[in-house]
């Protein structure tokens, strides 16, 4: 990367120092210490503790035996111990060692999130942090997805983290990301910078849990930027005790009928705060968006945002908001937002945030079910979220993910 | 005949029952008795109270039962809760289901079926019933009239009730579809056995009386401002409804 833009990155991350973010409470990055950011190494997954495993795999990262992964990217506190892709067409790699092997690296460092956005960006740039580095060739498909893991182990501990990824043009990659961590009740925080890239024709699906503990702070901070008849399914799902989880992805969608879905499943336990939103720029003629959000609290703090913005013709967006309040604590304050800068684009939202409707209850109950089973099943039907295009195998271990998850909330 | 052997003739058997609707009285003093096998219907003008008694009987909270009693299978459910109801044999056919979203009309099915493993069965049921491609639907989402009734008797038929309770079941549905509807209803009542052999029983509101073509009731009622004020041959009243309109039965009422 040429050093000039090296400098100028860094000269703003250091403006940016002190800057608070807009949304989410702020944490104070002083009384957390940085784990020595180390070269990567890469060490044979199947090494990783059974314990480490068995955290990891509840997101989605399965390491003992990968066959159902095209490859596998695994970075603990600051270090990233493993890296492999098993598919031509295929880079999975540190940032660290892409940054050196390629000269247009420049092209794609913070060109899709702002350096200087708050002081968790500003700290990833000056931390020299490594994430991964996924990108699929032009025309090349994953057939099984891509994994990576970040995992937060040691205790008191900042995770920087900074990913790129870039599917090129007319390739279809697939990625499950899992985050969590080895932390009990101790304090940690993980700041993740992601930028995608996703080029002309290109379709991306990224699956993300979140299987955080109690004192755990969180602030993701993600650009994506769509090129022509692009696509974007991005799926989120947190429903473990978190600390203070802030995050708010915002997609471009600059070329035409480039496309972004975000679906979020949320479930907010007593102590847990949540502020998840996605936003999306409709910028290119004919592009779309879909957001939906389901979200639960029984006990928690939950902000439900969406924002959707029309700067081109023919565009088309809706927003979902859904909201279910079960037990006697807890809040949901759902935030949807949609902004049209000409005629001819299409933007609606609905929201909805209350109980589950004594009516749905009886009506199961009338067939047998108690009243225990009656609302658990249609609670599982509320986070049961349709998501079209996703391939099956994902779909399959997303709703594993949210069934697992789901044993804990009753 | 003492009450205690009547009660254990009897499939269901209401005793004076009053009912009311947020705090207003809806039913007053209503009695029948409806025994192993046989299937009653409910004539009577709307807002007469027909399916609040149906509603009463299935157990829903929002009826309020003031005096009076509901027995069933010689048991006292006046006060039992709906799910509990269910288990012991009533089903109620939903005139306005709600919509329950994301859970799916297969999930409902495997609900009632109560059972693991019961995916062959669901599939035989739902084709009967005509409902193959709803099953990984959103239950009665964008059903038509007559999709939500197949929907329901779908249900009914893996729920498998002793009594079953139909709040017109003819409403919104198509000729085409009333023999279908006609069918899965006589399956579900047992008529396919013969008379002696029949246990399962069914109450029926009906104000067109289509469903009489298809299955055979004994009895009819006129409901009429909440009291029972006619009771007789279905078909004979029917035709004196259709012909002299309820007020004739009002007139029965006041001899």
């Amino acid at each position: 990367m040429p050093e000039k833009i090296n400098s100028s990155n860094l000269e703003k991350a250091r403006a940016a120092v002190n800057k608070r973010a807009a949304l989410g409470a702020d944490i104070d990055l002083n009384n957390y210490n940085s784990p020595a950011h180390e070269k990567p190494v890469n060490t044979d997954p199947s090494e990783l503790s059974a314990k480490d495993k068995e955290k990891m795999l509840a997101t989605g990262v399965i390491l003992d035996d990968p066959s159902q992964r095209m490859g596998t990217f695994i970075q603990i506190d600051n270090t990233p111990v493993h890296y492999s892709a098993k598919q031509d067409g295929v880079e999975v790699m540190a940032v660290s060692q892409a940054k050196e092997k390629y000269d247009w690296f420049g092209d794609y460092w913070w060109k899709a999130v702002s350096v200087d956005a708050d002081k968790y960006t500003a700290h990833v740039e000056l931390n020299e942090s490594n994430g991964y580095f996924i990108r699929t060739l032009p025309g090349a498909k994953t057939t099984f997805p891509i994994q990576a893991c970040l995992y937060l182990n040691k205790v008191g501990a900042i995770q920087d983290v900074h990913n790129i990824i870039i599917a090129e043009e007319g390739s279809e990659l697939h990625i499950i990301t899992g985050c969590t961590t080895s932390l009990h009740n101790e304090p940690g925080l993980h700041i993740g910078v992601s930028e995608f890239y996703i080029k002309k024709g290109a379709k991306v699906t990224f699956t993300m849990i979140h299987n955080w503990e109690p004192a755990v702070g969180v602030r993701p901070r993600t650009g994506v930027i769509i090129e022509d008849n692009g696509l974007l399914l991005n799926n989120y799902v947190a429903m473990k005790p978190v600390g203070s989880l802030q995050l708010n992805p915002s997609a471009y969608c600059n070329g035409e009928n480039a496309t972004a879905r975000f679906n979020s499943v949320l479930v907010a336990p007593s102590g847990s705060s949540m502020d998840v939103g996605s936003k999306v720029f409709l910028n290119g003629k004919g592009s779309k968006t879909e957001i939906i959000a389901r979200t639960i609290t029984t006990g928690g703090e939950i902000i439900s945002r969406g924002y959707m913005e029309g700067n081109a013709s023919d565009v088309k967006g809706h927003l979902e908001c859904r909201g279910l309040i079960l037990g006697d604590s807890g809040s949901i304050h759902a935030i949807p937002e949609l902004k049209g800068n000409l005629a001819g684009i299409d933007l609606s939202h609905e929201a909805a945030v209350g109980k589950i409707a004594e009516e749905e209850v009886e009506y199961l109950m009338s067939r047998g079910l108690d009243r225990d089973e009656a609302t658990s099943t249609i609670v599982r039907g509320f986070l049961n979220v349709d998501i079209e295009g996703l391939p099956p195998l994902l779909n399959d271990e997303l709703q594993k993910a949210i069934k697992d998850s789901e044993e804990d909330m009753f | 005949m003492d009450s205690e052997k009547a009660d254990k003739e009897m499939l269901l058997d209401i005793k004076d029952l009053v009912v009311s609707v947020d705090n207003k009285e809806i039913l007053h003093k209503v009695s029948l008795s409806i025994p192993y096998g046989e299937t009653q219907v409910i004539f009577g003008p709307n807002g007469g109270g027909k399916t609040t008694l149906l509603m009463t009987i299935m157990g829903f909270p929002r009826y309020q039962v003031a005096s009076g009693k509901i027995i069933f299978k010689g048991k006292d459910v006046t006060v039992m809760s709906v799910d509990e109801r269910a288990r012991l044999g009533i089903g109620i056919m939903f005139q306005r289901p709600p919509v329950v979203r994301g859970v799916k009309t297969r999930d409902m099915v495997a609900a009632c079926l109560k059972k693991d493993n019961g995916e062959e069965l669901i599939a035989e049921l739902a084709g009967k019933a005509n409902m193959t491609d709803f099953l990984s639907r959103d239950i009665n989402h964008g059903f038509s009239g007559g999709e939500i009734k197949r929907s329901e008797l779908l249900q009914l038929s893996a729920q498998s009730p002793n009594l079953v309770l139909l709040d017109e079941p003819e409403s919104g549905v198509d000729l085409e579809n009333i023999s279908l509807i006609g069918s899965l209803i006589n399956s579900l009542l047992g008529k396919v056995h013969p008379i002696r052999e029949r246990t399962n029983s069914g109450l029926v509101i009906t104000h067109t009386g289509h469903i009489l073509n298809y299955i055979n009731a004994r009895t009819g009622y006129v409901m009429f401002e909440g009291k029972i004020i006619c009771e007789g041959e279905p078909l004979d009243m029917l035709n004196t409804i259709k012909e002299k309109g309820y007020r004739e039965c009002v007139k029965c009422l006041r001899k």
